[in-house]
Protein backbone atom coordinates (compact mmCIF):
# COMPACT_ATOMS: atom_id res chain seq x y z
CA UNK A 1 0.00 0.00 0.00
CA UNK A 2 1.29 3.41 -0.93
CA UNK A 3 0.45 4.50 2.60
CA UNK A 4 3.55 2.81 3.90
CA UNK A 5 6.10 4.97 2.16
CA UNK A 6 6.37 8.44 3.59
CA UNK A 7 7.64 10.62 0.80
CA UNK A 8 6.64 13.72 -1.08
CA UNK A 9 9.48 15.67 0.46
CA UNK A 10 10.80 17.43 -2.61
CA UNK A 11 7.90 18.92 -4.44
CA UNK A 12 9.34 21.20 -7.10
CA UNK A 13 8.16 24.73 -6.53
CA UNK A 14 9.97 26.61 -9.26
CA UNK A 15 6.67 27.08 -11.07
CA UNK A 16 4.79 28.46 -8.08
CA UNK A 17 4.31 32.20 -8.36
CA UNK A 18 4.69 34.57 -5.45
CA UNK A 19 1.72 36.47 -4.00
CA UNK A 20 1.80 39.47 -1.68
CA UNK A 21 -0.54 39.26 1.29
CA UNK A 22 -2.54 42.13 2.78
CA UNK A 23 -4.53 41.70 5.98
CA UNK A 24 -7.15 43.97 7.50
CA UNK A 25 -7.03 43.52 11.24
CA UNK A 26 -10.44 44.99 11.93
CA UNK A 27 -13.32 46.77 10.30
CA UNK A 28 -12.55 50.36 9.49
CA UNK A 29 -8.79 49.85 9.23
CA UNK A 30 -6.85 49.52 6.00
CA UNK A 31 -5.42 46.33 4.62
CA UNK A 32 -1.75 46.21 5.53
CA UNK A 33 1.01 44.33 3.76
CA UNK A 34 2.12 41.47 6.00
CA UNK A 35 4.28 39.29 3.77
CA UNK A 36 4.04 36.85 0.89
CA UNK A 37 3.22 33.24 0.02
CA UNK A 38 3.99 30.91 -2.86
CA UNK A 39 0.94 29.28 -4.42
CA UNK A 40 -0.26 27.71 -7.65
CA UNK A 41 -3.02 30.26 -8.16
CA UNK A 42 -4.85 33.10 -6.48
CA UNK A 43 -7.41 30.88 -4.77
CA UNK A 44 -4.74 28.73 -3.16
CA UNK A 45 -2.74 31.84 -2.27
CA UNK A 46 -5.74 33.16 -0.38
CA UNK A 47 -5.97 29.94 1.64
CA UNK A 48 -2.25 29.88 2.37
CA UNK A 49 -2.40 33.55 3.36
CA UNK A 50 -5.16 32.64 5.79
CA UNK A 51 -3.15 29.73 7.17
CA UNK A 52 0.16 31.56 7.43
CA UNK A 53 -0.85 35.09 8.44
CA UNK A 54 -4.16 34.96 10.32
CA UNK A 55 -3.79 31.94 12.59
CA UNK A 56 -3.67 34.09 15.72
CA UNK A 57 -6.77 36.10 14.84
CA UNK A 58 -4.77 38.82 13.10
CA UNK A 59 -7.41 39.54 10.51
CA UNK A 60 -10.97 39.68 9.30
CA UNK A 61 -10.17 40.19 5.63
CA UNK A 62 -7.32 39.08 3.37
CA UNK A 63 -6.20 40.27 -0.05
CA UNK A 64 -3.63 38.53 -2.18
CA UNK A 65 -2.11 39.90 -5.34
CA UNK A 66 0.46 38.42 -7.66
CA UNK A 67 3.79 40.03 -6.80
CA UNK A 68 4.52 40.37 -10.51
CA UNK A 69 1.42 42.53 -10.88
CA UNK A 70 2.79 45.14 -8.50
CA UNK A 71 4.55 48.03 -10.20
CA UNK A 72 7.12 49.42 -7.80
CA UNK A 73 9.30 52.48 -7.78
CA UNK A 74 13.00 51.77 -8.07
CA UNK A 75 15.97 52.92 -6.05
CA UNK A 76 17.06 54.84 -9.15
CA UNK A 77 13.78 56.78 -9.09
CA UNK A 78 14.59 58.15 -5.64
CA UNK A 79 16.22 61.43 -6.68
CA UNK A 80 13.44 62.57 -8.99
CA UNK A 81 10.47 60.91 -7.21
CA UNK A 82 10.99 61.87 -3.61
CA UNK A 83 13.93 64.19 -3.01
CA UNK A 84 12.26 67.27 -4.55
CA UNK A 85 9.54 67.14 -1.88
CA UNK A 86 11.94 67.55 0.99
CA UNK A 87 12.18 71.35 0.59
CA UNK A 88 8.49 72.17 0.19
CA UNK A 89 7.30 72.75 3.75
CA UNK A 90 4.25 74.69 2.47
CA UNK A 91 2.75 71.32 1.51
CA UNK A 92 2.35 70.54 5.22
CA UNK A 93 -0.58 71.96 7.14
CA UNK A 94 1.73 72.90 9.99
CA UNK A 95 3.38 75.48 7.73
CA UNK A 96 0.35 77.75 7.98
CA UNK A 97 -0.56 79.97 10.89
CA UNK A 98 -4.13 79.37 11.99
CA UNK A 99 -6.40 82.43 12.39
CA UNK A 100 -7.41 82.95 16.03
CA UNK A 101 -11.05 82.23 15.20
CA UNK A 102 -10.14 78.64 14.39
CA UNK A 103 -9.96 76.79 17.69
CA UNK A 104 -9.32 73.33 16.51
CA UNK A 105 -8.21 71.80 13.31
CA UNK B 1 -0.68 16.92 22.90
CA UNK B 2 1.23 18.88 25.50
CA UNK B 3 1.29 17.52 28.99
CA UNK B 4 -1.04 18.88 31.67
CA UNK B 5 -2.48 21.73 29.74
CA UNK B 6 -5.12 23.86 31.39
CA UNK B 7 -8.66 22.61 30.90
CA UNK B 8 -9.95 22.71 27.40
CA UNK B 9 -11.91 25.93 27.69
CA UNK B 10 -15.45 27.09 28.12
CA UNK B 11 -17.23 24.31 26.29
CA UNK B 12 -15.00 21.60 27.71
CA UNK B 13 -15.24 22.89 31.23
CA UNK B 14 -18.89 23.82 31.40
CA UNK B 15 -20.65 21.50 33.84
CA UNK B 16 -23.48 20.26 31.64
CA UNK B 17 -26.01 18.00 33.28
CA UNK B 18 -25.36 14.31 32.80
CA UNK B 19 -28.24 12.70 30.92
CA UNK B 20 -29.72 9.37 31.93
CA UNK B 21 -27.92 7.57 29.11
CA UNK B 22 -24.62 9.00 30.32
CA UNK B 23 -22.57 5.88 29.79
CA UNK B 24 -23.65 5.50 26.14
CA UNK B 25 -22.96 9.18 25.65
CA UNK B 26 -19.54 8.80 27.24
CA UNK B 27 -18.69 6.04 24.75
CA UNK B 28 -19.85 8.11 21.77
CA UNK B 29 -17.96 11.17 22.99
CA UNK B 30 -14.80 9.10 23.42
CA UNK B 31 -15.17 7.63 19.92
CA UNK B 32 -15.39 11.09 18.40
CA UNK B 33 -12.46 12.28 20.50
CA UNK B 34 -10.37 9.29 19.39
CA UNK B 35 -11.13 9.99 15.73
CA UNK B 36 -9.98 13.57 16.15
CA UNK B 37 -6.88 12.79 18.20
CA UNK B 38 -5.57 10.02 15.99
CA UNK B 39 -6.19 11.87 12.73
CA UNK B 40 -4.64 14.98 14.26
CA UNK B 41 -1.58 12.99 15.28
CA UNK B 42 -1.19 11.64 11.74
CA UNK B 43 -1.46 15.15 10.33
CA UNK B 44 1.04 16.51 12.82
CA UNK B 45 3.62 14.07 11.46
CA UNK B 46 4.00 16.46 8.54
CA UNK B 47 5.55 19.07 10.84
CA UNK B 48 9.05 19.63 9.43
CA UNK B 49 8.28 17.14 6.63
CA UNK B 50 5.80 19.02 4.46
CA UNK B 51 6.67 19.82 0.84
CA UNK B 52 6.84 23.58 1.45
CA UNK B 53 6.27 26.09 4.22
CA UNK B 54 2.77 27.26 3.34
CA UNK B 55 1.45 23.72 3.15
CA UNK B 56 3.25 22.78 6.35
CA UNK B 57 1.44 25.51 8.28
CA UNK B 58 -1.87 24.62 6.66
CA UNK B 59 -1.47 20.97 7.68
CA UNK B 60 -0.36 21.92 11.18
CA UNK B 61 -3.40 24.18 11.53
CA UNK B 62 -5.66 21.30 10.59
CA UNK B 63 -3.85 19.00 13.03
CA UNK B 64 -4.31 21.56 15.81
CA UNK B 65 -8.00 21.88 15.02
CA UNK B 66 -8.32 18.11 15.42
CA UNK B 67 -6.35 18.18 18.65
CA UNK B 68 -8.47 20.99 20.05
CA UNK B 69 -11.62 19.11 19.20
CA UNK B 70 -10.26 15.98 20.88
CA UNK B 71 -9.53 17.93 24.05
CA UNK B 72 -13.06 19.30 24.34
CA UNK B 73 -14.49 15.84 23.77
CA UNK B 74 -12.15 14.03 26.18
CA UNK B 75 -12.85 16.61 28.87
CA UNK B 76 -16.57 16.00 28.38
CA UNK B 77 -16.12 12.22 28.32
CA UNK B 78 -14.17 12.37 31.58
CA UNK B 79 -16.97 14.37 33.15
CA UNK B 80 -19.60 11.92 31.95
CA UNK B 81 -17.58 8.98 33.20
CA UNK B 82 -17.14 10.55 36.61
CA UNK B 83 -14.00 8.64 37.54
CA UNK B 84 -11.71 11.60 37.58
CA UNK B 85 -9.98 10.87 34.28
CA UNK B 86 -8.84 13.98 32.43
CA UNK B 87 -8.04 14.50 28.76
CA UNK B 88 -4.42 13.44 29.20
CA UNK B 89 -5.49 10.17 30.82
CA UNK B 90 -7.60 9.39 27.78
CA UNK B 91 -4.87 10.34 25.32
CA UNK B 92 -1.79 8.95 26.99
CA UNK B 93 -2.82 6.21 29.40
CA UNK B 94 -4.73 3.85 27.13
CA UNK B 95 -3.50 1.06 24.90
CA UNK B 96 -4.62 0.45 21.30
CA UNK B 97 -7.43 -1.92 22.30
CA UNK B 98 -9.03 0.88 24.33
CA UNK B 99 -9.03 3.31 21.41
CA UNK B 100 -12.24 3.35 19.40
CA UNK B 101 -11.22 5.53 16.45
CA UNK B 102 -12.20 4.79 12.87
CA UNK B 103 -9.48 2.80 11.13
CA UNK B 104 -9.21 5.38 8.35
CA UNK B 105 -7.82 7.86 10.88
CA UNK B 106 -4.93 5.66 11.98
CA UNK B 107 -3.51 4.59 8.62
CA UNK B 108 0.05 5.90 8.15
CA UNK B 109 0.23 9.31 6.55
CA UNK B 110 1.70 7.89 3.34
CA UNK B 111 2.68 10.38 0.68
CA UNK B 112 1.19 13.84 0.37
CA UNK B 113 -1.59 12.61 -1.91
CA UNK B 114 -2.56 9.88 0.55
CA UNK B 115 -2.76 12.39 3.40
CA UNK B 116 -4.97 14.79 1.47
CA UNK B 117 -7.17 12.13 -0.13
CA UNK B 118 -7.78 10.65 3.32
CA UNK B 119 -8.52 14.14 4.56
CA UNK B 120 -11.04 14.72 1.79
CA UNK B 121 -12.80 11.40 2.41
CA UNK B 122 -12.97 12.16 6.11
CA UNK B 123 -13.76 15.90 5.84
CA UNK B 124 -16.64 15.35 3.45
CA UNK B 125 -18.13 12.93 5.97
CA UNK B 126 -17.16 15.10 8.93
CA UNK B 127 -19.06 18.22 7.84
CA UNK B 128 -22.23 16.16 7.33
CA UNK B 129 -21.84 14.48 10.69
CA UNK B 130 -21.06 17.67 12.59
CA UNK B 131 -23.94 19.52 10.99
CA UNK B 132 -26.26 16.82 12.28
CA UNK B 133 -24.51 16.62 15.64
CA UNK B 134 -24.92 20.37 16.13
CA UNK B 135 -28.64 19.62 16.47
CA UNK B 136 -28.02 17.03 19.18
CA UNK B 137 -30.25 17.17 22.24
CA UNK B 138 -27.04 16.98 24.27
CA UNK B 139 -26.01 20.62 24.64
CA UNK B 140 -22.35 19.91 25.29
CA UNK B 141 -21.97 17.77 22.19
CA UNK B 142 -24.02 20.19 20.10
CA UNK B 143 -21.79 23.06 21.22
CA UNK B 144 -18.57 21.25 20.40
CA UNK B 145 -20.01 20.23 17.01
CA UNK B 146 -21.02 23.78 16.12
CA UNK B 147 -17.52 25.02 16.84
CA UNK B 148 -15.84 22.13 15.04
CA UNK B 149 -18.07 22.55 12.00
CA UNK B 150 -16.54 25.93 11.15
CA UNK B 151 -13.11 24.34 11.19
CA UNK B 152 -14.26 21.29 9.22
CA UNK B 153 -15.77 23.49 6.51
CA UNK B 154 -12.33 24.98 5.96
CA UNK B 155 -10.61 21.57 6.08
CA UNK B 156 -12.97 20.35 3.37
CA UNK B 157 -12.45 23.45 1.26
CA UNK B 158 -8.72 22.70 1.27
CA UNK B 159 -8.83 18.94 0.83
CA UNK B 160 -11.42 19.14 -1.92
CA UNK B 161 -9.34 21.67 -3.83
CA UNK B 162 -6.34 19.34 -3.49
CA UNK B 163 -8.40 16.51 -4.98
CA UNK B 164 -8.93 18.66 -8.06
CA UNK B 165 -5.28 19.70 -8.17
CA UNK B 166 -4.10 16.10 -7.96
CA UNK B 167 -6.60 14.86 -10.50
CA UNK B 168 -6.15 17.68 -12.99
CA UNK B 169 -2.46 18.22 -12.26
CA UNK B 170 0.30 16.02 -13.62
CA UNK B 171 0.27 12.38 -14.61
CA UNK B 172 2.20 11.67 -11.41
CA UNK B 173 -0.18 13.56 -9.12
CA UNK B 174 -3.14 11.83 -10.76
CA UNK B 175 -1.50 8.43 -10.36
CA UNK B 176 -0.72 8.99 -6.69
CA UNK B 177 -4.21 10.28 -5.88
CA UNK B 178 -5.75 7.31 -7.66
CA UNK B 179 -3.53 4.91 -5.68
CA UNK B 180 -4.58 6.60 -2.45
CA UNK B 181 -8.27 6.38 -3.34
CA UNK B 182 -7.97 2.66 -4.02
CA UNK B 183 -6.09 2.07 -0.77
CA UNK B 184 -8.53 4.12 1.31
CA UNK B 185 -11.85 3.10 -0.22
CA UNK B 186 -12.29 -0.04 1.92
CA UNK B 187 -11.98 2.05 5.09
CA UNK B 188 -14.71 4.56 4.25
CA UNK B 189 -17.67 2.27 4.99
CA UNK B 190 -16.87 2.31 8.70
CA UNK B 191 -17.73 6.02 8.91
CA UNK B 192 -21.37 5.14 8.21
CA UNK B 193 -21.74 2.09 10.44
CA UNK B 194 -24.29 2.29 13.24
CA UNK B 195 -24.16 -0.07 16.19
CA UNK B 196 -26.72 -0.66 18.94
CA UNK B 197 -25.17 1.98 21.17
CA UNK B 198 -25.36 4.76 18.62
CA UNK B 199 -28.82 3.53 17.61
CA UNK B 200 -30.01 4.04 21.20
CA UNK B 201 -28.51 7.53 21.22
CA UNK B 202 -30.14 8.24 17.87
CA UNK B 203 -33.54 7.39 19.37
CA UNK B 204 -32.90 9.96 22.08
CA UNK B 205 -31.94 12.61 19.54
CA UNK B 206 -28.36 12.68 20.79
CA UNK B 207 -26.45 10.96 17.99
CA UNK B 208 -26.83 11.51 14.24
CA UNK B 209 -27.77 8.64 11.96
CA UNK B 210 -24.49 7.80 10.25
CA UNK B 211 -26.16 5.53 7.72
CA UNK B 212 -28.32 8.42 6.50
CA UNK B 213 -25.21 10.46 5.67
CA UNK B 214 -23.88 7.96 3.17
CA UNK B 215 -25.95 9.12 0.20
CA UNK B 216 -25.13 12.85 0.52
CA UNK B 217 -21.49 11.86 1.06
CA UNK B 218 -21.48 9.73 -2.07
CA UNK B 219 -23.01 12.52 -4.12
CA UNK B 220 -20.26 14.96 -3.21
CA UNK B 221 -17.66 12.25 -3.64
CA UNK B 222 -18.75 11.33 -7.14
CA UNK B 223 -19.05 14.99 -8.17
CA UNK B 224 -15.55 15.69 -6.93
CA UNK B 225 -14.05 12.57 -8.45
CA UNK B 226 -15.63 13.25 -11.80
CA UNK B 227 -14.42 16.85 -11.82
CA UNK B 228 -10.95 15.61 -10.90
CA UNK B 229 -11.02 12.80 -13.49
CA UNK B 230 -10.45 10.29 -10.71
CA UNK B 231 -12.40 7.11 -10.11
CA UNK B 232 -13.72 5.03 -7.24
CA UNK B 233 -12.88 1.31 -7.30
CA UNK B 234 -15.63 -0.97 -8.67
CA UNK B 235 -15.62 -3.15 -5.60
CA UNK B 236 -13.52 -2.35 -2.59
CA UNK B 237 -14.82 -4.43 0.30
CA UNK B 238 -15.24 -3.03 3.76
CA UNK B 239 -12.66 -3.06 6.55
CA UNK B 240 -13.82 -2.03 10.00
CA UNK B 241 -13.37 -2.84 13.67
CA UNK B 242 -11.98 0.36 15.11
CA UNK B 243 -15.05 1.06 17.23
CA UNK B 244 -14.58 -2.33 18.90
CA UNK B 245 -10.88 -1.76 19.51
CA UNK B 246 -9.76 -4.03 16.66
CA UNK B 247 -7.12 -1.94 14.99
CA UNK B 248 -4.50 -2.18 12.29
CA UNK B 249 -0.94 -2.70 13.50
CA UNK B 250 -0.33 0.97 12.67
CA UNK B 251 -2.18 2.31 15.71
CA UNK B 252 0.20 0.63 18.12
CA UNK B 253 3.18 2.30 16.44
CA UNK B 254 1.42 5.65 16.50
CA UNK B 255 0.68 5.34 20.23
CA UNK B 256 4.24 4.19 20.96
CA UNK B 257 5.45 7.48 19.62
CA UNK B 258 2.64 9.69 20.92
CA UNK B 259 2.77 8.23 24.43
CA UNK B 260 6.54 7.80 24.69
CA UNK B 261 7.11 10.70 27.06
CA UNK B 262 4.27 9.76 29.41
CA UNK B 263 5.41 6.14 29.56
CA UNK B 264 8.95 7.23 30.32
CA UNK B 265 7.95 9.77 32.95
CA UNK B 266 4.38 9.28 34.18
CA UNK B 267 2.76 12.42 35.55
CA UNK B 268 5.39 14.66 34.04
CA UNK B 269 4.34 18.25 33.52
CA UNK B 270 6.02 21.15 31.77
Amino acid sequence: MSANQPSGQQMPRHHMPLFEVFVRSKRGLDHTHVGSVHAEDAEQALEYARDVYTRRSEGISVWVVRSSDIVASQESDQHCFFDPNDDKPYRHAAFYQLPDEVDNM
Amino acid sequence: MSRRLPTAGPQGARPHAIPRNGSDLCVLTTRLADDALILGQRLSEWCSNAPFLEEELALANTALDCLGRARFLYARAGMLEGKGRDEDDFAFARGPEAFANLLICELPRGDFAFTLVRQFLFDSFDVLYLRALADSTDDALAGIAAKALKEADYHLRRSQSWMLRFGQGTEESHRRAQLAISALAPYTGEMFEMDVLEARLLTDGIAPDRAALKTPWQIRLSETLSEAHLSWPESCGNISGGRAGRHTRHLEALLDEMQAVTREMPGLSW
